[in-house]
């Protein structure tokens, strides 16, 4: 019967955007991913080459500039860890590749296993600001009373200048936020 | 044959006596849903705390419930189930839905769901974080009882009668039209419908969706929302407007089919522009799926984002344009008529624009960052929604009160309903512009001395508004104690749909056999 044929399709419909919504939740976070929205750094496999011969004059006045970064960290208050940056602020060229440090300490008396948060301020910059190894990218543990370095590793992506809406950016800040990993959060 | 007693409401399958239940639930989550706003505006009549010193979370709820129950329990089954069931078949020589059995579960879930929701309030200090349900207010730290659960199973069981209704009118409107009655022929009640329910069916399962997860979040350690586990709230915020948005087209392009052929009846001229006014709402469809974070513009989204948010909201502007105008120019040169339903349509027209105005100012990224979450938002939703979407329904209800009961309405009380309602609804909400863009928050049951004058005014409106909907109620007594009966068409030459050529009460089964249908309805 037609109707029913019918019917069956918008029901079909009806249920492919159930499925719809729920894709919503890899793809939201793919698309931050490849477009840095909400301040989502890009992650590169490898750090870039260095560049061999200048390309043009603006390249390499792109890599005359200079960026600082701020380095900002926080703690969920359901973990019990000290964690904060080694430094504070650091100032490399463009499109070159540094190695910055945290420093966590677990300050409870048993193993804890906790997971960083991360995005960049300005949001526009986070597209251009690429990490090569971070600590956020797995979850840490911590024994007790364990303190540890938590390197990260990132360089700037030179088109920054280029891009007429981040040209003027002159200080980018990095901030991660540690969460105690929730299978282990009291309920 | 016919089932009598309440077999015949419990078991029923005709679209009559169903859409007569979603009216008659409508009014009954109305008459809750207006309470509700009226203890609100006794709280915010003054400063300082009258009534909800001793609980603001009850503040919360309070408006909370306001809002779910005005969305999911008055407006939307009244314009769709109420006036849709009604009028769809009829208009369009159909012996009844396409699908009956399905029709009598669509309006059965809602009760259950009203319960639901009901049972939320009384739980574990009830729901209280809005109608928009935003996490992490309403995940396990922001109400730790199951409260947020029972509102969300409510509008689970609300979502899925809304899907099968929608499914059954669209199967009914593109597959049940009479022999003669092409898609270009419907009338535009019909077009409103059809536009309506491919919305609903496309926006509510993503409802359906999000707060699926924030269950999951909720109950079962999922972490779709949360960031410790490595989820985002602000996932939710895309995924509740990308249903929230629709929503409201939803909500109000009924009350623009219902405008359309009062308009049309009362003037005694076909729609100007028929065409031009069924593809407006087409896209006012289309475009409403692709605008909704103009909701969000302070989390913090790109400028880039916001430009094309921006513009996309704005272009709205011009099919609503196209509708404001073509009723305008259905009347020009018209043999006008104001009738009570004529009066409720004029009305909407104007104040409908005047929402729309206010809409088109919160649109712009830059002015809605000040003023978000203000008084100005809620009176430009008001405007639209209980101003708009309301008194679509009550001139749906005069328009077609005499085709449904047999009995015609009071036609001098009837005026009298209009103007205090009008008068009310105007004296409640345009003083919230006021208040708004002096930077009133809402949803906050206190406020500073500053903003007292006007505060008073409104809820002195809410008063008038209310005593407009008690009068309403004395208009369906003297409606149902009329004795006379009403002609098959009591609005003379304007009203040149089918539903007027069959008798007032409609037989129980009407068009058996398929009307032959001559002219553009």
């Amino acid at each position: 019967m037609r109707n029913t044929t019918l019917a069956l399709v918008f029901a079909g419909v009806a249920v492919g955007m159930v499925g719809a919504s729920f894709a919503a939740v890899p793809l939201y976070r793919l698309f931050c991913q490849l477009t840095g929205y909400a301040g989502t750094p890009r992650i590169a496999a490898a750090a870039p080459a260095p560049a061999s011969s200048p390309a043009s004059a603006s390249t390499s006045m792109a890599e005359a500039r200079t960026m600082t970064v701020r380095f900002n960290a926080d703690v969920n208050h359901d973990l019990p860890w000290r964690f904060r940056p080694a430094q504070t602020q650091l100032t490399l060229p463009l499109g070159e590749t540094v190695l910055a440090s945290y420093v966590a300490e677990n300050l409870s008396r048993e193993p804890i296993t906790g997971t960083a948060t991360f995005n960049v301020t300005p949001l526009k910059a986070a597209y251009y600001f690429i990490k090569v190894e971070c600590f956020c990218f797995t979850e840490q543990t911590l024994g007790p009373g364990q303190r540890a370095e938590m390197p990260v590793s990132f360089f700037i992506d030179p088109e920054i200048a280029e891009d007429p809406d981040t040209a003027e950016i002159k200080t980018v800040t990095l901030s991660y936020t540690f969460f105690r990993v929730p299978e282990e959060a009291p309920r | 044959m016919t089932p009598r007693g309440w077999r015949r409401w419990l078991y029923s399958t005709n679209h009559k006596d169903i859409g007569t239940m979603y009216l008659t639930f409508s009014v009954i989550g109305g008459i809750v849903g207006g309470a509700m706003s009226i203890l609100l505006r006794m709280e915010l009549a003054e400063p300082g705390l009258q009534y909800f010193a001793e609980d603001h979370q009850a503040y919360n709820v309070l408006v909370s419930a306001h809002g779910l129950i005005m969305v999911f329990f008055v407006v939307m089954p009244a314009l769709i189930g109420g006036f849709g069931n009604w009028f769809v078949p009829l208009m369009i020589g159909a012996p009844d839905m396409a699908f009956p059995r399905l029709n009598n579960i669509s309006f059965w879930l809602l009760p259950p769901a009203l319960a639901l929701l009901v049972t939320a309030g009384l739980t574990d200090g009830g729901p209280g974080a809005g109608w928009t349900i935003y996490p992490p207010l309403s995940g396990p730290d922001g109400h730790p009882g199951n409260a947020i659960d029972f509102a969300i199973l409510s509008l689970h069981l609300a979502g899925v009668s809304s899907i099968l209704g929608a499914i059954n009118f669209i199967t009914t409107i593109l597959n049940m039209r009479a022999p003669g009655m092409t898609m270009h022929r419907m009338p535009l009640f019909v077009w409103s419908i059809l536009v309506t329910a491919t919305m609903l069916l496309l926006a509510m399962p993503v409802l359906a969706g999000a707060l699926t997860m924030l269950l999951t979040d909720r109950n079962f350690g999922t972490a779709f929302f949360d960031p410790a586990g490595g989820g985002d709230p602000l996932l939710y915020q895309h995924l509740f407007w990308f249903f929230g948005h629709p929503e409201v087209y939803i909500m109000i392009l009924p009350a623009f089919g219902i405008i359309s052929q009062v308009v049309s009846t009362f003037s005694r001229k076909p729609v100007f522009g028929y065409l031009g006014m069924a593809y407006a709402m087409v896209s006012i469809g289309l475009i409403g799926f692709v605008v909704w974070a103009h909701h969000m513009y302070t989390v913090g989204m790109d400028a880039d984002v916001r430009v094309y948010f921006v513009a996309a909201t704005m272009v709205i502007a011009v099919p609503t344009g196209i509708k404001v105008f073509s009723w305008i120019a259905t009347m020009w040169g018209g043999s006008i008529e104001f009738r009570t339903p004529m009066l409720f349509a004029t009305g909407f027209i104007f104040l409908f624009t005047m929402g729309g105005v206010t809409g088109v100012v919160l649109a712009n990224s830059g002015v809605d960052v000040a003023l978000h979450d203000t008084y100005y938002v809620v009176a430009h939703f008001h405007y639209v929604l209980s101003v708009g979407a309301v008194f679509g329904i009550f001139a749906g209800f005069y328009y077609w009160i005499a085709k449904m009961s047999g009995r015609q309405y009071p036609e001098g009380l009837g005026r009298i309903h209009f103007w205090i309602t009008f008068l009310g609804v105007n004296l409640t909400f345009f003083p919230q512009h006021f208040l708004g863009l002096a930077g009133m928050p809402r949803r906050v049951p206190d406020y500073p001395d500053a903003f007292a004058g006007w505060n008073m005014v409104s809820s002195i409106g809410a008063y008038i508004g209310g005593f407009g909907f008690l009068f309403f109620f004395y208009v369906v007594y003297r409606i149902f104690t009329n004795r006379e009966r009403a002609p098959d068409n009591p609005w003379g030459d304007g009203a040149t749909t089918l539903e007027w050529t069959v008798s007032s009460p409609p037989p129980v089964h009407a068009f058996e056999e398929p009307p032959l249908i001559g002219r553009r309805a």
